[in-house]
């Protein structure tokens, strides 16, 4: 039945290409992590994708993180969100703020949401975290202390003026402002 | 897990000139490494993508049958121990037996064929076992460069049993003379991790009277025989 015959190595990864919309992302309530019943502050997470030329109209975004009690896979919040990118690079999750994770042997981490993102003329999906800009547990927090400070900011999201109840992140594939990638 | 040196070899880097879109989207800057503590979260549950019907069939989706091959495509989800992966999420899609995407942008003027969606999902058994019946779809041509022409594939993507595990792939029919041409396949390194992405014509899979088999085994990344390491 298997066919190697040594040490089982990892299948390659290949690009998602640009033609996965009808069969990824054709459910939008993927985009709706706060469902009727599910405890915490709502929030719209509006994230752009940029590469070194500008909007990434091609992308699919995933999101998972904790609920607003810091815990993984509660039965009334699995976590987990997908969506393409619009035109403009765009995509919006309505979730709830997730709660500082405090189960981890290294340490409470600071709230966050985890992210793989998706794309034509991405071999491999890249992984990356969005914190939230002025959270005290910030500075406290294990994997942001592994990060060059100069390059902290990336990780941070921040709220527009006049929309209290969002929260936007950018990420920047290359370039000018290159968003911190994780390698897991 | 996989040592740096293994992923090296078996996984494409993030910049392979020869595929253009990822000179201006591979990431420049090194990455950070993750600490394993923080890598195995366990994945996403799914409860709420029903699964059931036809999605694994993908012939029986729409009033009449696709035009094309039949076949069968099917195998094992394993981890890096070779522990069978259960219960987890597989999706694919892929185009019709002519070449042509059932998706809005795709302008390769090839037919459309209104009884073949071309995507599919299903749950690996207590095995780790797959399977799907579909059309085995056509080449097509792409802009990368010059004549350019993507072999046969149909794209997979799994989750595992970790965030590490996520796996977005494609899968090859063998022998294609594409191959050597085609720089996505190339953007793999080696050539026994090439031939990873190939599916085998499977006799055993193969049905009477029916279809041709294809086995595409998956190996995920990472080893879960220890999976509370790590955790308090």
């Amino acid at each position: 039945m298997t066919r190697d015959v040594g040490r089982p190595v990892a299948t390659p990864s290949q690009t998602v290409g640009p033609f996965f919309h009808f069969a990824l992302t054709a459910n939008a309530a993927l985009g709706t992590l706060a469902k009727d019943g599910v405890r915490g502050e709502r929030i719209g997470l509006r994230i752009r994708v940029l590469d070194r030329d500008g909007p990434v109209p091609d992308a699919m975004v995933e999101i998972y993180h904790a609920d607003a009690e810091g815990q993984y896979g509660q039965a009334h919040f699995d976590g987990f969100g997908r969506l393409p990118t619009d035109g403009d690079g765009t995509c919006v999750f309505e979730t709830i703020r997730p709660g500082a994770v405090s189960t981890r042997a290294d340490g409470a981490q600071a709230p966050h949401v985890n992210v793989c993102l998706f794309a034509r003329g991405l071999l491999r999906h890249v992984y990356t975290r969005i914190y939230f800009s002025g959270d005290a547990a910030l500075d406290e927090d294990p994997l942001i202390a592994l990060v060059p400070p100069g390059r902290r900011s990336t990780l941070l999201a921040s709220q527009p003026s006049g929309e209290p109840a969002v929260w936007e992140f950018t990420i920047r594939l290359q370039g000018e402002g290159e968003t911190v990638f994780f390698a897991l | 897990m996989s040592t740096p040196q293994e992923l090296a070899h078996s996984q494409p880097p993030l910049l392979y000139p020869p595929y253009k879109s990822t000179i201006p989207r591979a990431p420049a800057e090194p990455m950070i490494q993750v600490p394993r503590s923080f890598a195995d979260l366990a994945a996403p549950l799914f409860g709420h993508i029903p699964i059931g019907g036809t999605d694994n069939n993908l012939t029986r989706q729409h009033p009449g049958e696709p035009l094309g091959e039949r076949i069968v495509v099917a195998g094992r989800v394993a981890d890096e121990d070779g522990r069978a992966v259960p219960d987890t999420l597989v999706e694919l899609w892929q185009c019709n037996a002519a070449g042509r995407y059932f998706h809005a942008r795709d302008d390769h003027p090839a037919p459309l064929d209104p009884n073949f969606g071309g995507t599919g999902r299903t749950l690996t058994d207590a095995n780790g076992i797959y399977r799907f019946v579909t059309i085995k779809p056509g080449a097509y041509p792409w802009r990368n460069h010059h004549n350019a022409w993507r072999p046969a594939h149909i794209h997979f993507s799994l989750f595992g049993t970790s965030f590490q595990s996520r796996l977005v792939t494609q899968m090859y029919f063998p022998n294609d003379p594409l191959f050597p041409y085609d720089p996505i396949l190339l953007s793999v390194p080696d050539e026994a991790a090439r031939q990873r992405l190939v599916s085998q014509f499977d006799l055993a899979l193969t049905e009477p009277e029916w279809a041709l088999g294809y086995r595409f085994d998956i190996v995920l990344r990472g080893r879960h025989s220890t999976p509370f390491e790590g955790r308090v």
